[in-house]
């Protein structure tokens, strides 16, 4: 290594060769050409690591306090609202963090389905980004287990139920993922320790493959185009600029901006009406009384909404939980339904432009028949709403391939 | 490289050598499932919380018509209903709109398996776990013009009849489990063990 700055004997030359510390910094962070015409949406995928450290960070904190048991968990989160010094605050932080997480992904996610940002040679980068989502939302269900609250015990309830749904083994499974009959002071240790230890490490490693399957084939851009294909005589691609200073600079702007939306929510709505926090968490959980209504946090509500809209089957209740869980696969496949020739939505035609609002529509109406009360005419809704939800996936291997696409330029535009 | 090298390397039995390679790692595979026993066997309930699923024994002597009682049994609540006359009567008139009217599907056991679905017209036993995703149905004996009263669950809104039975079309996919229980005298019900059985 012919670095200049590395050659007077320093520190630095001492590190490098014993740990590839400036090697990694150039090649990922000083000379990692990103494209340039980077606009909002490329906002979100920093946030994420953002969120992802004041969730452990803040999460450290709150285990200080917190006692992982039946008897005591409820009142170990008063004690922490109230007694810790600023254990209110680390623990609005947290909550609030975790809907902040949800806000960010989805829109993280919505960013590479305008763009095709999953579409080769990045199907790979998009599954492990799926994966960490998968996780994310088996990381909150179980955190909202533990505080204890009616919410929190009725949820997981729920939730669990759904796995003794399965056919012939459902029974069996349910007890033994709670330990119990019922959800009880045994679910919620495990749950504790799942949550605190075992799910947020996969959380990092996948966090970790993620990067790293980023940093093999680079960023997509709002054009859809690889800008890899085009480089001068460095061999640096030519619509590329180095992601420090560049991007470090422009996604601290990013960060000032959630940090202040971030503290609006967290000082002044922690809660946010009941959708962050629900009003049944703030009474102990009571194995023999269910809260009036049921739902569950705000970022579950559609696909907890595509659960209720599929009435049972022969006796069971499985065809929903069926539909639920395929509402998530669908997206794990979406590299392949996707058919189009170009990626990005600047050159797609009317029908994916159609289908995508549609597509957000049924997202966002689901979402909030998720957190209503069941009548006969949200039902029939939902079930609208779940149709067009799937429509979007199993049509587009053939809505893709019709749609008339707008030919692509060789270089970015802004 | 000397020719003594090469003869040795041609000589290395390759098939020998994946041979032994393929059966460690089947070995090693089956001891790795054999570690994850313990980790696995140890998620299911502890002998305490099995000890704690023990069956009860519940009074019925002081309850007066039409009224219902919950009894706590494995964490689960149980109701008991005395139901009254026009209770019992309703349970023929609404079999129509009912999934499930003469209780098909094993959710009782063999001696609840009848119009009323208990031992004695009179007495419900029923646990309070609705069949869809294991809420607790409110009990709603209030009769309005299109409700015979009942069970509501308020998860999803799945209705049930006086003697738990599912009304067609709604979440729930059957009638509500009617527990295991016997009569050890006219007003001690046990419940968790079945009539005829040893508690």
């Amino acid at each position: 290594m012919s670095d200049s700055a590395n050659n007077n004997g320093g520190f630095m030359e001492w590190l490098d060769e014993r740990y590839p510390a400036t090697k990694v910094w150039k090649e990922h962070i000083a000379e990692y050409y990103a494209p340039k015409n980077f606009n909002f949406w490329y906002f979100f995928g920093g946030l994420a690591m953002l969120v992802l450290v004041n969730q452990i960070v803040t999460g450290i904190w709150l285990t200080m306090s917190y006692d992982p048991t039946a008897d005591g968990a409820f009142a170990s989160v008063e004690y922490i609202m109230r007694d810790v010094n600023w254990g209110w605050l680390l623990r609005y932080m947290h909550s609030t963090g975790a809907s902040a997480f949800f806000v960010v992904i989805y829109l993280h996610m919505f960013r590479a389905m305008l763009y095709g940002s999953y579409r080769a040679p990045r199907e790979l980068l998009w599954i492990f980004g799926m994966i960490i989502y998968v996780l994310l939302m088996a990381e909150a269900f179980m955190g909202y287990l533990l505080p204890w609250g009616q919410m929190s015990y009725w949820g997981a309830q729920v939730i669990i139920n759904l796995f003794s749904t399965v056919p012939f083994i459902g029974e069996e499974l349910g007890i033994w993922i709670r330990g119990d009959y019922v959800v009880s002071g045994a679910t919620l240790t495990r749950f504790f320790a799942l949550h605190v230890v075992a799910v947020p490490i996969a959380i990092l490693l996948m966090v970790f493959l993620h990067l790293v399957a980023l940093h093999k084939v680079g960023s997509n851009n709002p054009d859809g185009i690889e800008i890899k294909a085009n480089k001068d005589e460095n061999g640096i691609p030519k619509d590329g600029i180095p992601f420090h200073p560049y991007y470090t600079v422009k996604d601290i702007m990013g960060v000032a901006g959630f940090l202040i939306l971030f503290s609006l929510v967290l000082f002044f709505a922690p809660e946010m009406g009941g959708f962050f926090l629900e009003p049944p968490n703030f009474l102990p959980a009571d194995s023999l009384t269910t809260p009036e209504h049921i739902a569950p946090v705000w970022y579950f509500t559609p696909y907890y909404a595509i659960l209720r809209a599929i009435p049972s089957i022969a006796g069971s209740a499985f065809p929903g939980v069926v539909a639920m869980f395929l509402a998530i696969i669908m997206l794990f496949l979406l590299p392949w339904l996707d058919k189009s020739p170009v990626k990005s939505i600047r050159y797609r035609g009317w029908i994916y432009k159609l289908m995508l609002t549609l597509f957000v529509i049924s997202f966002v109406v689901l979402g909030y028949l998720g957190v209503q009360a069941p009548t006969d005419a949200l039902t029939l809704l939902a079930r609208v709403m779940t149709f067009i939800y799937f429509l979007f996936f199993f049509a587009m291997p053939w809505y893709t391939k019709l749609d008339k696409t707008k030919p692509v330029p060789e270089r970015v535009t802004h | 490289m000397s020719s003594e090298t090469v003869e040795k390397i041609e000589s290395v039995d390759l098939g020998r050598r994946r041979f032994l390679t393929a059966t460690t790692a089947v070995v090693g595979a089956v001891g790795a499932a054999y570690v994850a026993v313990p980790f696995l066997g140890s998620w299911s309930p502890s002998k305490k919380a099995i000890a704690a699923g023990a069956p009860v024994e519940a009074d019925i002597s002081k309850l007066e018509v039409g009224q219902a009682i919950k009894v706590e049994w494995r964490g689960k609540s149980v109701i008991i209903l005395r139901r009254d006359e026009t209770m019992i009567n309703t349970l023929k008139e609404i079999e129509p709109m009912l999934l499930d009217p003469a209780s098909e599907a094993l959710q009782q056991p063999a001696y609840a398996k009848n119009d009323y679905r208990s031992v004695n017209p009179d007495y419900l036993v029923l646990l309070s776990w609705c069949t869809h995703l294991g809420c607790s149905p409110t009990y709603t004996p209030e009769v309005t013009a299109d409700w015979a009263g009942g069970f509501i669950c308020p998860c999803h809104g799945s209705k049930f009849d006086m003697a738990g039975r599912v009304y067609n079309g709604m979440p729930a996919p059957s009638n509500m489990i009617v527990p295991p229980h016997q009569y050890l005298t006219d007003t001690q019900v046990l419940i968790g063990v079945d009539q005829g059985e040893k508690g």
